[in-house]
């Protein structure tokens, strides 16, 4: 039995509308707009997964980047091994590259989730102010090493020159690629919502509510937290894959604080701790970056404004706005 | 009276903990025996709360043991010596606000039955879940709200849910402290009253401020002031003791 709520009502409306828009494009012959939609699917994802940490678990993380990145580079890193025919590892083993989606996805989501374990396992230990700055420092970590690192390219990144393949489905068509994207975000969220619902999702949200009460009933926050930042870190990267293959193009920008901050931005515009809330913060961010940025190169600028608005009046982003104070059962 | 020869459920020996100069545990020795209740009472600052905090593993002390059940509880967490049975209450409500009185309790009962690293089962169509919780909350007697947010009960009320909490844990000995605190004459009452038959489930280490509910429901008392046990005996032992009566009665003695 779905209840439909404000709420869901308000998430069927903008999933449809996500869905739709590519169509639309095509319908009037704007292919550019198919690849904006594109693009908001997948930063979508990240969003996705940094708001089971940020705002499910309270972990304000400000290192996501990573994370997107190491998604992209696993993609870039595979895709150019395959595509110039040079193993990874030639001894003891031969290790080749592959172009094949599936692969590396599960190689994002692998290197991803064992970079946040131990990423997690030192910055958990902190918290508020703390764990903002450790998540960062981790984070600019990993960028630097990107940007001297030469054997991908370092500063100057990696092209990929052709789409990565999935059987069935021609990726090098912008509307199949589109839909892709669309489904993993439909997948991430119906998997947060799952999340969000079960017993692991209580024991989280009550160890952001009161981490004392959550272990005076016998549950330890630090596991619970842990695995969060992991999940959460893998659902990352699986964007980063994405967007990687969608600009066929891998950089140390995707590693670099800006990218942390644009994936909380989403979070934030869009309602922490809300479903759909980083489909609507990335959607508004793209269309803020695509309307203004044409105009003027300051459109940070209004962004910033808007960003402003909605932590000021709106504290539970687009989504709270429109659909109320969330209800718990 | 406790049967002196069966075992103790708590036993702390030797116990020392320092802030500084502050010598806020100096030696305590204190034992819980099963189907007691054992009243600590002290003036402010006496070192009650530090004590049960370094019971309940928020605290390490100094030196000296904390045993439960035979086992030392030297380098077990929270979270650890709850699992272990230790069912404790805050002396300032500690719940989660958001959620209702029932999904509070349903956290507790949670913990009690398996494991938390369940992704998948929505909770509250997890029957056993919902009405565990829903039958703590009738011992208590909140049922009829237990679908308000926590943030939105009553202090009283916070301080049933409390104790509800601690109840759905089927704790091996329970930690109150200052369950009556705020409560008004009459829900005081129920409480000791409702604290009285608890003892039966588990021995009860009671740190109070009313006197009428300890002398109502102590079985022994002990007398803490800066941090040392200056009396431990029964209700009548504490009441004629005349260094209880001067250090903390605060009776003139002639």
């Amino acid at each position: 039995m779905v209840r439909l709520s404000k709420e869901n009502g308000l998430n069927c409306v903008l999933a449809l509308a996500l869905l739709a828009a590519p169509f639309v494009a095509t319908a009037l012959d704007e292919p550019f707009y198919i690849t904006l939609a594109t693009r908001v699917a997948i930063l979508a994802i990240a969003g996705v997964g940094l708001n089971l940490a940020l705002g499910l678990g309270g972990l304000v993380s400000f290192g996501h980047a990573a994370f997107f990145g190491l998604g992209g580079y696993a993609a870039g890193i595979l895709a150019s091994h395959a595509l110039n025919y040079e193993p990874i590892l030639s001894s003891p083993f031969e290790l080749n590259g592959t172009t094949q989606m599936l692969v590396i996805w599960f190689v994002a989501l692998l290197v991803s989730g064992l970079a946040a374990l131990l990423i997690g396992f030192f910055s958990l230990r902190t918290s508020g102010v703390y764990f903002i700055m450790i998540t960062l420092a981790f984070a600019q970590m990993i960028y630097y090493f990107a940007i001297s690192w030469p054997a991908y390219g370092g500063e100057d990144g990696l092209s990929i020159y052709v789409r990565n393949v999935l059987p069935g489905v021609n990726t090098m068509d912008p509307i199949s690629f589109f839909m892709i994207a669309f489904v993993l975000l439909m997948l991430v969220i119906l998997f947060s919502s799952m999340i969000k619902n079960s017993r692991f999702g209580a024991a989280l949200q009550a160890a952001r509510q009161n981490d004392e009460r959550l272990a005076t009933v016998g549950i330890h926050p630090f596991g619970i937290r842990l695995t969060t930042f992991v999940i959460s870190a893998m659902i990352t990267a699986l964007s980063g894959a994405l967007f990687a293959d969608l600009n066929r193009f891998v950089s140390p920008d995707m590693l670099a604080w800006h990218m942390s901050g644009e994936i909380m931005v989403f979070v934030i515009l869009g309602g922490v701790g809300r479903l759909f809330g980083p489909v609507v913060g990335a959607a508004l961010f793209i269309l803020i970056e695509s309307v203004f940025g044409g105009i003027s190169e300051y459109w940070m600028f209004y962004l910033g404004l808007v960003l402003l608005g909605v932590v000021l009046y709106a504290r539970g982003g687009v989504i709270g706005f429109l659909a109320g104070k969330e209800k718990h059962d | 009276m406790t049967d002196q020869a069966t075992q103790p459920v708590l036993e702390i020996s030797e116990l020392y903990k320092s802030f500084g100069a502050l010598k806020a545990t100096d030696g305590v020795n204190l034992t819980l025996y099963p189907g007691e209740i054992h009243a600590l009472i002290g003036p402010n600052g006496a070192g009650k709360s530090t004590l049960i905090r370094q019971i309940s593993g928020e605290y390490p002390p100094d030196s000296g043991t904390i045993r439960f059940l035979g086992q030392d509880l030297a380098g077990l967490g929270v979270a650890d010596r709850a699992q272990l049975g230790l069912g404790r209450t805050f002396q300032v409500s500690s719940l989660a606000l958001e959620f209702s009185a029932l999904r509070n309790v349903m956290l507790a009962v949670q913990a009690k039955s398996g494991s938390s690293f369940r992704f998948f089962k929505p909770v509250m169509k997890d029957r056993d879940l919902v009405d565990g919780a829903m039958k703590m909350l009738e011992k208590v007697g909140l049922q009829d709200r237990a679908h308000i947010p926590a943030a939105e009960l009553s202090h009283g009320e916070r301080r049933q849910l409390e104790i509800a909490l601690a109840l759905a844990l089927k704790p091996k000995a329970f930690l109150l402290d200052e369950p009556m605190a705020g409560m008004g004459p009459e829900g005081s009452k129920t409480l000791t009253g409702f604290l009285g038959g608890l003892r039966d489930q588990a021995p009860i280490l009671l740190v109070e401020h009313d006197m009428d509910a300890v002398f109502a429901l102590a079985d022994r008392i002990s007398v803490l002031v800066y941090g040392r046990v200056v009396a431990t005996g029964t209700v009548d032992e504490i009441r004629g003791n005349r260094i209880v009566r001067e250090a903390y009665l605060g009776e003139e003695t002639s």
